[in-house]
């Protein structure tokens, strides 16, 4: 697991109060860990807050996945 | 006619978090006051104030009991407190597995009187020094008044009435009157009903000690600064926590076999029109719901026993004493009368709730809680029973509980006990 990956996983469990083997990449974010669209909100805040990268309204919306987080923040940190 | 009463109660304060050790501690005698810990208040001009321990004390409040994490994380404490305080008046109502018809019937009516202050404080420095873009996406539902019967309703599955009353240091007694309307009036058989507070923050604190309200010369003495009717009173001492209670129709209660701890026959409501902040200096909206809340219940005076005073320890105590005097008589009618405020500070929004909590347990074990630190009664307290220091034991059949607010707004609660 990338360092990010483990960073990602770590905000998640925190957040949204869930067991850490449920937060795999695959695990979507709403359908697999009980999050509403705040927690969201909530979630990307606490990403560009980790890693000191900005997450635009329309990029954010795109990343419904522990993966989809993972990747996008791998690709736009600094 | 359809009748209400009351099935279940929730508490949180400075002396506890379970009803019982927080009555167990108040007929013992105890205060709930002490410096600040919750901020560094070196630089108030109050530092002191009753605040809900933390899970380590003896008698501390541990919010994941009955509050998810998430939750905790999301919300100001008045709403934590809340959501405890029912879901323990649910517990000992023995409503946690009620069906969907009775969910229909179910309320909430649990308000606050000021709200998420702590957190419209440190949410607004966020805004400040990093920008909009920081707020966080559960500031504003997470310091909403109505969030706790929100959050309630949520949890339990309570479809019926959900509403929050918002009258300052009247809101406790007032949700409580107003829910037990709605059980009268038939859209519910059940309703939580009560107040909570939390605003032990800098800009609570500050704010109250610059209206002169709060007390700001025992802050080397705090279990001494709240001290109702005596003469070396200054300003009340700020408390925090909730109290709710399950209220329910008579009829379906005895069906079920609940426990009743009291029926609530009388409340009274009244607007003061004079000041913002002052009482009435004769003290007629306060009388004017006292006698309302009698005239509601059938009772005449001499029906009460314990009256639960507003009783802040200011100088308004002697105003309302006077009402008191007026409506039941010069010695009250031989009833006894104490501010449990004395104990557990002020908690604002959550006091009228809790006070009528005091009141129902008065009633069921038949003694009534003191007013802590009269030691020098002021004058006009002559041949009035204020259960100074101890704790007294009495006949308690019928309760007057009294709660004012600032906007000069009234509320008195009469209940009785069932036979």
């Amino acid at each position: 697991m990338s360092d990010t990956e483990e960073r990602v996983k770590k905000i998640v469990v925190e957040h949204l109060g869930v067991e850490a083997d449920k937060v795999t990449t695959d695990a979507s974010f709403i359908d697999d860990l009980g999050a509403d669209s705040l927690d969201i909100v909530e979630l990307v805040m606490a990403f560009e807050e980790e890693f000191g990268v900005e997450i635009p309204d329309d990029a954010a919306e795109k990343i419904t996945t522990v993966g989809d987080a993972v990747k996008y923040i791998e690709e736009h940190k600094g | 006619m359809r009748r209400v009463v009351v099935t279940g109660l929730g508490l949180v304060t400075p002396l506890g978090a379970d009803v019982e050790t927080v009555w167990a501690n108040l007929i013992a005698g105890k205060s709930g006051a002490g410096p600040i810990t919750r901020f560094d208040a070196s630089d108030q001009k109050c530092n002191i104030a009753c605040e809900v321990k933390p899970a380590d004390h003896e008698y501390g409040f541990d919010a994941s009991k009955r509050v998810d994490p998430k939750i905790q994380r999301q919300v100001d404490p008045f709403i934590v407190y809340g959501i405890d305080a029912a879901g323990q008046a649910i517990e000992d109502a023995g409503l946690l597995d009620m069906d969907d018809d009775l969910k229909l019937r179910a309320g909430c009516s649990i308000g606050s009187g000021i709200g998420g202050l702590p957190g419209i404080e440190s949410e607004s420095i966020v805004l400040h020094e990093r920008g909009p873009g920081r707020v966080s996406p559960h500031f504003v539902h997470g310091r909403l008044i109505n969030l706790i019967s929100g959050q309630v309703s949520i949890k339990y599955g309570l479809m019926g009435p959900n509403h929050a009353v918002v009258t300052a240091c009247s809101t406790g007694a007032h949700s409580i009157g107003d829910a037990a309307r709605m059980i009268k009036d038939d859209d519910a058989d059940i309703m939580l009903a009560g107040g909570a507070e939390s605003t032990i923050n800098p800009l609570g604190v500050a704010g109250f000690a610059q209206a002169r309200a709060l007390n700001c010369s025992f802050n080397d003495r705090p279990t001494e600064a709240s001290r109702p009717y005596d003469k070396d009173r200054d300003g009340f001492v700020m408390g925090e926590g909730a109290g709710v209670v399950v209220l329910e129709e008579y009829e379906h209660a005895k069906a079920r076999g609940a426990k009743i701890y009291a029926e609530v026959v009388g409340y009274g409501l009244s607007g003061d029109a004079y000041h913002v902040t002052a009482p009435h200096p004769e003290g007629k909206g306060a009388e004017n719901a006292m006698r309302m809340a009698l005239r509601k219940a059938g009772m005449e005076a001499g029906d009460i026993d314990y009256v639960n005073a507003h009783g802040t320890s200011t100088m308004a105590d002697t105003i309302e004493l006077a009402a008191v005097k007026r409506v039941l008589g010069d010695d009250l009618g031989g009833a006894s009368m104490s501010s449990t405020k004395s104990a557990i500070g002020h908690l604002l929004g959550g006091a009228g709730a809790v006070e009528a909590i005091f009141c129902i347990l008065a009633m069921r074990d038949q003694i009534v809680p003191p007013t802590l630190n009269l030691t020098n009664p002021d004058e006009g307290t002559e041949g009035v029973d204020l259960v100074p220091l101890t704790a007294k034991k009495r006949e308690v059949k019928a309760i007057l509980n009294n709660s004012f607010g600032f906007g000069g707004t009234n509320a008195s609660l009469i209940m009785k006990k069932v036979d």
